[in-house]
């Protein structure tokens, strides 16, 4: 098994409030990892961390074989990463926006067009190849926002909320892209609302208050808690929180 | 009287080319809990725009307690409270500020009404000097939901209030809703969580303009027309590719932690055979039974397809 993510003590203060505290975790290749917390708990400071964004305070991170505190512009380059509310440039067209990202993420000029031509037909975009990506429906920009994000078959994606407002069966198509993705080797960090999703993943880990609180599969963690599914260990869980949603 | 009704609304944008409202009619009745539910673009926002007087629809008329949208929008501003989609208090004002301001806007005071508004700011009153646009997600929710209180409207108008709140405050939210609902107060409530359509009192399932179906949870769950069943394996991606190879089932997706399915034609032998086929397949430790359908099931069996070409 090789070790994508690793974090050891990782730590966020900003002044005296402590936004992540000293998790330890640790990711395999290709592994599908649910990352769950209530609003406030510090997912997106840790995910922040991750992605080479921000310093951590103190501990240890490495992520693809990188350490987080020498070379945080290396990570970028070796991860994907896609949001709810940043993904794709809109007025750009969907040609132009794998075009865009393909080259920023280094691929040559065959690479790009072979990419292009790949996606354009796998997410049956044929006809809308250069309509502006802001004119599609959202479910179909957040597929193309997914499959921009491993254009260049990173080591791992970092995927926040990425199923927000989407209708249900786009819902369980973009899982199905999870899957193949993480059938491939690339190892999947994602967090979600949707409760439901927190089933699909091969391990979840549920933050409180910027510690982990709970980290296994779905099955063990139903079965730790008595609960017949995610959303009532979660309730257990979030209801120990102090600082609440503040 | 309704309290809140549709004739035939069309609305367009961009000079008629994104058709975002498509000839819907509904009424909603006085202190009913009527939610909107689908993905983002199907119109939901839209429809709260017009019957809150903020759109003029292409086509169409629509009354809030018996006032006409386009006629008497003056009358209907005063009645209804509005929590828009995004945001939309003073950041720059604190809690209390905002507060006094949209009560002094509507003519009233925060004294007057507090009644109304006392469950919810007693979890805010902690926060009171902070300014808006430095609160959590939840709270910045719990202070709009006063902010459209404050003058104890009729009609009380929520544009996707739990979208991006996590499950603890989304269910706080709902609880927040059922009080207000036994005040009497008429709710139209948007939301794409489909776990949330079961706590209205009836809803609309709504895609690219349109309604897809309009009735209470239950009678729409009843309305569906196969029976559906569960199933799940320990390898439950695996499993899944290997029931879409099957010709005998109609639609199977993940749903939490089974896999939901319908067959193209129930019969006795749907469940042997299928077993049979799995485990020619090299499935083991199968679990299948039949199952209810929740909204969601509805939903994907009304959006008819599962290949993509929704949304």
């Amino acid at each position: 098994m090789e070790t994508v993510i690793r974090t050891k003590d990782l730590t966020k203060r900003f002044g005296d409030f402590v936004a992540v505290d000293k998790i330890t975790f640790e990711v395999q290749k290709g592994e599908i990892f649910g990352f769950l917390g209530a609003n406030g708990a510090g997912k997106t400071t840790a995910m922040r961390m991750l992605c080479g964004l921000s310093r951590p305070t103190s501990g240890e991170a490495m992520v693809a074989g990188i350490d987080v505190y020498h070379k945080p512009e290396d990570i970028k380059k070796n991860i994907g990463y896609m949001s709810q509310k940043f993904s794709l440039y809109e007025d750009l067209t969907v040609l132009e926006n794998i075009k865009f990202y393909a080259g920023i993420y280094g691929l040559t000029d065959k690479q790009i067009k072979d990419k292009s031509d790949e996606l354009v037909e796998k997410l049956g975009l044929q006809s809308q190849a250069k309509v502006l990506v802001k004119l599609l429906p959202l479910g179909w920009r957040q597929k193309l926002a997914f499959s921009v994000a491993i254009v260049h078959e990173p080591k791992v994606v970092f995927l926040d909320e990425p199923t927000g407002g989407v209708d249900p069966s786009t819902r369980k198509q973009f899982w199905d892209m999870i899957y193949d993705a993480s059938e491939r080797g690339i190892t999947i960090f994602v967090t979600t609302h949707y409760l439901d999703e927190a089933e699909y993943c091969d391990r979840i880990c549920i933050m409180v208050d910027g510690k982990i609180k709970a980290l296994d599969t779905p099955f063990q963690l139903k079965q730790n808690f008595k609960a017949d599914n995610i959303t009532e260990v979660f309730y257990q869980l979030a209801r120990t929180a102090k600082r609440g949603d503040d | 009287m309704s309290a809140i009704t549709l004739n035939n609304i069309t609305k367009t944008y961009n000079k008629g080319t994104v058709l975002a409202v498509d000839d819907i009619s509904f009424s909603v009745e006085k202190g009913e809990l009527f939610g909107l539910i689908g993905p983002d673009g199907a119109g939901k926002s839209s429809i709260f725009r017009i019957l809150t007087t903020l759109l003029i629809p292409d086509k169409g008329t629509a009354s809030v307690v018996g006032f006409d949208v386009v006629k008497d929008f003056q009358k209907i501003r005063g009645i209804v409270g509005y929590m828009p989609g995004r945001f939309s208090l003073y950041q720059d004002l604190t809690v209390e500020e905002n507060l006094n301001f949209f009560a002094t806007v509507f003519g009233t005071t925060v004294k007057e009404n507090y009644d109304q508004i006392k469950d919810i700011y007693i979890m805010l009153e902690p926060f009171k000097d902070r300014r808006a646009g430095k609160l959590s997600g939840g709270m910045k929710q719990k202070l709009a939901l006063c902010c459209a209180l404050i003058h104890k409207p009729e009609v009380l108008f929520l544009d996707e209030p739990t979208t991006g709140v996590d499950v603890v405050s989304r269910k706080e939210f709902w609880e927040m809703l059922a009080r207000l609902k036994a005040q009497g107060i008429t709710i139209m409530v948007s939301t794409s969580y489909m776990d949330e359509a079961s706590l209205c009192d009836r809803i609309a399932l709504m895609i690219g303009g349109k309604i897809l179906s309009l009735d209470t949870p239950a009678k729409i769950i009843e309305a569906y027309p196969e029976k559906l069943y569960a199933i799940k394996s320990p390898n439950m991606h695996k499993l899944l590719r290997d029931m879409r190879t099957n010709d005998e089932i109609l639609t199977c997706y993940a749903s939490g932690e089974y896999i939901h399915l319908s067959f193209k034609n129930t019969t006795k032998e749907n469940e042997g055979s299928l077993k049979k086929f799995l485990e020619e397949k090299g499935e083991t430790d199968l679990v299948f039974k039949e199952t209810i359908p929740t909204v969601e099931d509805c939903f994907i069996r009304l959006l008819g397809h599962t290949d993509g070409n929704s949304n």
